[in-house]
């Protein structure tokens, strides 16, 4: 047999059923430590939140459709994108792609059999559940409407909703995150096949290494943060209260040492989702595979240190924002090379536009231009007159939606047919694609103009000169609403009626798919050996077109 | 307001929107350059095309690699400085600037003239005339915004922040609360009418509350039991207050502080945290008893009984002109400049 | 992991899953350390912006419970160190020695936290617990307090779960169900209990000694 029929046909799976068939029942599930499974469970939860967060925000973008308040009260308003913001980061956006891809894929593309701590890996999930209820609890109590950022004295002494509920379900979740953190670690370090080298790990391995010590190193000061908020409001005693001494300035910076490395690692997995996808849909080696290491590497690090540019209207010393300033345009350059790099792995190659490949392009555009934002923000001047406006949603959406959602959805198109062994609808898939797109800059690009205006985010009433960029704003929230319905509907479809997909239906070198689809138990048959780098597409000197990809050796042991 | 630009109505927002426009276009041509190359290669390098597909020159790899990110890095650091160096111009207050003092409370604005006249939710200043707000919260964060002036500043409680302006068109602007406060955060706006100098200091004259500041610190001074201790008839052994304000003055533990707003106001809600070297900590906290307007009051009353060189400062600065007033020598006697952060840990 | 040595999924072999072991509570520590490391710096502040409030609560804490304590865990740090040096030599003849420091550990943690609750007692008879009746009317004296609750609550809360794992690791090895033996879980469960001492090696100076120098 030649490898290319291996690579394109079925592999015998003999006695052993995959990973889905293994136990049917749900107990089998509930109390499953296998990686894959696990990662199904996650990306239960995180749809289920993403959707109610989007419901709560739909209900915001209704009501902003007219200057005045005539739907719901001003706290409905304010519980309404409170929720949503808590939710869709820390629910949502932080587990997205860590839990679900990277506990799928990490074990899969670096040849182990699972994660370091499988119990470990359950016990995280249950958390997760638990932080969930909490925090919904919190919602059907009667919510809680201190935005997303918990500031005190707000937080602690004013707020007559149901705070610590909420803190509380944050502060848990926070643990969720670092399970999950010190098992990604771990198992990067020790569980690597043999021959799989640290300058051979593919870079989405790379990605969500970095972003697990961002977690396991800031997360712990968000539960902090959480606590003495909730001793504050909850014991009465003092931390923060200005009253009695204490420094409510404080408190931001320890939110925000947290927060900011947060939003990279919202960002980080995307970019490492990313990088797999381009090269396989160019055939291209990705360009300066080294360069991307260290920029992750750099962005990681440098996170660290720029968190008071949230700060810069708050009243802590002029000197530190200049640093803070400084920082910001210092972290963007190793975000540029990572831009540069993707566009160059384009050139000489062959590109095909399938439908992981129209969101990963998508995530690069609405990534430059929502990192070309946030350098505005990080100008003082500009951030003085934007801080607190639309235009700083505009920012974060278009990184976080546009790019991080974006990229998640590239990867869990890029991956269906290797979780779930189907085929979705490609034509059906594009069309979602590109209406997503369409969706999107209807929805936040009207913002930057009305931020630049003036106009105040977390705002239930406003000024009736914004109305037309808000109108525009709901419209493309409808569609971007329709939009994400779509692939629920047609990736249900095709659990049960996608045509078989093969183990390898892109043709992509990652050693996840040397395996079968879905993948057995234990992933591989035999411990995988690696003897080349990622990313062997269009080896120097083969001929152009499919099956030029060079085959895993242990593929060709599993005949 | 046009569709895309708010109103330039002060010196700074000219200078602002130019740092704006220069980004904006330097954005514009990355994402051209950006998206056209995917563009371009999308098309050029789709699959069926018959372009080149050799293997990459060696000096792609690594000189362009790093000829692009010194590029990146040399125009970061130009932005970095340009937007700074606008910023550090504006840090200071002019010296010579009129001083208002505005209390911010769910979901209101209050502001407070020199001469005592007080507002709500209606800022009125003379044009062409730099004004330097102090900003005081009496529960939450909140933030005081003015988009035609783009000037932004959050307003904490327990912290003494500060902005400044020069208006150079007359009219009505919005007000803003910019930091979310709870339930009407999104109704606590107002408006600032900048007027013609002539009719600013016509409409002060004619407030009823025209009673100065000091007059009424003058009282307090006697009403809230200071006198006892300070009145330069009194027993004892308490600090005297002509000539105290804006001097340097040693303290108990080695370090000096200069007798500045802030330093006045903390020596009446913490009197044991500085004390002045020579006197014991017999002074009791007036933390809870004095609000914020009878402090400020007191602040005026001990400004007025002189400065630093001696000469009593005018109790109220005019609205322009260069009168040396107390704010001045605060800031001669103290090259860090008027920090204004009772809590802020620094000092 | 199980009573027995058996390897467990994923490792191939056991050397691998001990170094795993004793790899991830190192992260987990890494993540500890900022946790507790934020708490300080919420101190520092404090301190930093209430001076003299520190100083005059810091004189009410009480320093013989504080230091009789510290003498407590350290010692118990001994006991820790020598079951998991005996346990890592892999010698069935230390077997005793190991739980004999087990439970002299176990024992010594359980001592510590009786004195802390005496502690507690005296504190909240002094009127040290922030809030109407609190017993210092320097400003700042209140946070210093509510810092002392929450650091030490914190404490206490992981010496108790040190003393579950601990307690465990006893009872399995007196009853024999467990071989002690080059077991990674006594020295995993070592690490975090000198974790543990260390932190309140930060925490001792922090609570008892302001105010004590100069008198
Ligand atoms: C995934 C999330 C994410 C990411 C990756 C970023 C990335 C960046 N962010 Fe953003 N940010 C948020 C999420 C994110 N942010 C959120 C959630 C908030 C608000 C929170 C709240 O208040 O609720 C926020 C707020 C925020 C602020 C505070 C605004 C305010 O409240 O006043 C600032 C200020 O400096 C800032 C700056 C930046 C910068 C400089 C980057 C950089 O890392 C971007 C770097 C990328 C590029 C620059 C683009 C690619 C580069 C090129 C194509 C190179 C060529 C360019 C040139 C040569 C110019 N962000
Ligand atoms: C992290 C991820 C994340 C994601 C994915 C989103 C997704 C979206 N966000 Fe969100 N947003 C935040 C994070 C995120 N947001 C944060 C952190 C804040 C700050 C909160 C704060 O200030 O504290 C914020 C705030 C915020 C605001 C500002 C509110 C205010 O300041 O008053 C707005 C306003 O337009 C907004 C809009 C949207 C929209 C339209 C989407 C869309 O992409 C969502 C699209 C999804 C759906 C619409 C759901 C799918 C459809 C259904 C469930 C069917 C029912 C719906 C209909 C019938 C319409 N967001
Ligand atoms: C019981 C006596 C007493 C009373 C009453 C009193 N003070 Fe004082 N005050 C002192 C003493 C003693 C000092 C110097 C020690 C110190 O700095 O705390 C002082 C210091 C000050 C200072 C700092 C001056 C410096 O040189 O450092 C100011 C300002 C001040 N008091 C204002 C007031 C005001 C305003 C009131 C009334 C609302 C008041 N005091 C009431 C005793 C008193
Ligand atoms: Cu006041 Cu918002
Ligand atoms: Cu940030």
């Amino acid at each position: 047999m030649t490898t290319d029929t291996l690579v394109a046909g079925e592999l015998p799976l003999g006695e052993r059923p995959d990973y889905l068939r293994e136990g049917r029942t749900v107990l089998s599930w509930l109390t499953t430590t296998d990686h894959k499974r696990i990662a199904i469970l996650y990306a239960i939860t995180i749809t289920f939140f993403f959707f109610l967060a989007g419901a709560a925000i739909a209900l915001v973008r209704l009501e902003l459709f007219t200057p005045n308040g005539d739907l719901f009260s001003n706290d409905t308003y304010n519980r309404l994108f409170s929720f949503h913001g808590i939710v869709m980061v820390w629910f949502f956006l932080v587990p997205s792609i860590p839990t679900v891809m990277g506990n799928f894929l990490v074990p899969l593309m670096i040849g182990a059999p699972d994660v370091a701590f499988p119990r470990l890996n359950l016990m995280s999930w249950y958390i997760n559940v638990i932080a969930g209820v909490f925090t919904i609890y919190a919602v059907i109590a009667g919510g809680v409407d201190t935005g997303w950022t918990f500031y005190t004295p707000y937080s602690t002494m004013f707020s007559n909703s149901y705070v610590l509920a909420a803190a509380f379900g944050v502060f848990t979740v926070g643990f969720s995150t670092i399970a999950t953190a010190v098992n990604m670690i771990t198992t990067v370090h020790l569980l690597r096949a043999p021959g799989m080298t640290w300058f051979r790990l593919p870079l989405f391995v790379w990605s969500i290494y970095a972003t697990s010590i961002v977690i396991a190193l800031a997360t712990p000061v968000l539960a902090i943060s959480l606590l003495l908020v909730i001793a504050e409001r909850w014991l009465g005693l003092p931390i923060f209260d200005p009253a009695r001494g204490g420094d409510p300035i404080l408190f931001q910076h320890l939110f925000w040492f947290y927060s900011h490395p947060a939003v990279y690692i919202m960002v980080l997995p995307a970019m490492g989702v990313v990088s797999e996808i381009i090269p396989c849909f160019a055939r291209r080696r990705i360009f300066g595979y080294q360069f991307m290491v260290y920029a992750i590497v750099a962005i990681a690090g440098l996170g660290f240190f720029v968190w008071g540019h949230h700060m810069f209207v708050s009243g802590q010393s002029p000197f530190a924002s200049l640093i803070f300033s400084l920082l910001s345009f210092i972290i963007a350059v190793p975000s540029a090379i990572k831009v540069f790099n993707w566009t160059a792995s384009l050139y000489r190659g062959q590109i095909t536009f399938e439908s992981p490949m129209l969101y990963a392009l998508g995530f690069v555009g609405l990534f430059t231009t929502g990192g070309l934002s946030g350098l505005f923000l990080a100008s003082i001047p500009i951030d003085i007159h934007v801080t607190d406006t639309y235009f700083v949603v505009a920012h974060f959406h278009y990184i976080m939606v546009g790019g991080s959602v974006s990229a998640f959805f590239a990867a869990l198109h890029f991956w269906w047919p290797k979780a779930t062994g189907r085929l979705y609808p490609e034509s059906w898939a594009r069309f979602a694609a590109l209406l997503m797109y369409f969706g999107f800059n209807l929805t936040f690009f009207p913002q930057f103009v009305a931020g630049y205006l003036g106009m105040p985010r977390r705002y239930a009433t406003y000024p009736p000169e914004f109305q037309v960029y808000n109108v525009m704003s709901s419209s493309g929230a409808a569609i971007l609403a329709a939009a994400y319905l779509l692939p629920l509907g047609y990736f249900t479809w095709s659990l049960f009626y996608g045509r078989k997909a093969g183990n390898n239906p892109w043709d992509a070198t990652g050693l996840e798919w040397s395996t079968t689809s879905p993948p057995p138990p234990k992933n591989f048959d035999h411990e995988p050996r690696v003897d080349h780098d990622p990313y062997d597409y269009h080896p120097q000197g083969a001929s152009a077109g499919i099956g030029s990809r060079p085959v895993h050796q242990h593929e060709r042991d599993l005949r | 307001m046009s569709m895309f630009m708010p109103i330039e109505a002060s010196d700074r927002a000219a200078q602002i929107d130019t740092i704006f426009l220069a980004l904006l276009i330097i954005s514009l041509l990355i994402s051209a350059l950006v998206f056209g190359l995917i563009i371009g290669f999308g098309i050029r390098y789709r699959r069926a095309s018959s372009a080149d597909r050799g293997p990459m020159p060696e000096f792609f790899r690594r000189e362009f690699e790093i000829g692009w990110t010194f590029a990146t890095a040399l125009l970061f650091l130009f932005l970095f400085w340009w937007a700074a160096s606008v910023n550090i111009e504006v840090l200071v207050p002019p010296k010579d600037s009129y001083r208002v003092n505005v209390v911010a409370k769910q979901w209101m604005w209050k502001f407070q003239y020199p001469n005592g006249v007080r507002q709500i939710d209606t800022l009125r200043v003379p044009i062409d005339t730099p004004i330097t707000l102090t900003l005081e919260s009496q529960d939450v964060i909140h933030s005081f915004f003015v988009p035609a002036f783009r000037i932004k500043q959050d307003v904490v409680p327990g912290l003494r922040t500060e902005t400044w302006f020069k208006a150079t068109k007359l009219g009505t602007f919005k007000l803003l609360c910019a930091e979310y406060c709870g339930t009407d955060h999104s109704r606590m706006r107002g408006e600032v009418i900048v007027m013609r100098q002539k009719d600013f200091a016509e409409w002060l004259a004619a407030r009823p509350e025209g009673d100065d500041l000091a007059r009424r610190g003058a009282e307090l001074f006697v009403s809230r039991g200071c006198s006892g201790c300070h009145a330069e008839s009194s027993n004892v052994h308490a600090p005297r207050f002509p000539g105290l304000y804006g001097r340097r003055i040693p303290l108990a533990d080695g370090r000096t502080a200069v007798a500045d707003e802030a330093y006045i106001r903390d020596s009446m809600l913490q009197p044991n945290r500085d004390v002045a070297a020579g006197y014991r900590p017999i002074m009791p906290s007036y933390s809870g008893l004095l609000d914020d307007g009878e402090i400020e009051s007191l602040t005026a009353y001990i400004r007025s009984l002189g400065t630093v060189g001696g000469a009593p400062a005018a109790p109220t600065a005019p609205p322009s002109g260069g009168a040396a007033n107390a704010a001045e020598a605060a800031e001669a006697a103290d090259p860090a400049g008027p920090t204004t952060r009772p809590t802020g840990g620094g000092r | 992991m199980s009573d027995t040595e058996i390897l467990q999924e994923p490792w191939a072999r056991v050397s691998r899953q001990r170094e795993g072991a004793t790899f991830g509570i190192w992260v987990f520590l890494a993540t500890e350390a900022l946790f507790f490391g934020a708490l300080f710096l919420t101190y520092a502040i404090g301190r930093i912006e209430n001076p003299a409030g520190f100083v005059a609560a810091g004189r009410e804490t009480d320093v013989f419970y504080g230091t009789l304590n510290t003498a407590i865990l350290l010692t118990s740090s001994l006991t820790m160190a020598v079951a998991s040096q005996a346990a890592a030599e892999g010698e069935a003849a230390l077997h005793r020695l190991v739980v004999w420091c087990l439970g002299a550990t176990v024992l010594l943690a359980l001592a510590f936290l009786v004195v802390k609750g005496f502690e507690y007692r005296e504190d909240v008879e002094k009127h040290l617990v922030p809030g109407r009746d609190f017993a210092i009317v320097e400003r700042g004296a209140q946070i210093f307090f509510a810092l002392y609750w929450i650091i030490t609550g914190v404490h206490a809360i992981h010496v108790s779960v040190g003393i579950v794992l601990i307690s465990r690791l006893w009872i399995m090895a007196a009853t024999r169900r467990m071989k002690v033996e080059k077991n990674p879980q006594i020295e995993v469960a070592g690490l975090y209990w000198h974790f543990v001492d260390i932190v309140w090696i930060f925490v001792y100076p922090l609570i008892y000694l302001p105010g004590r120098a100069t008198g």
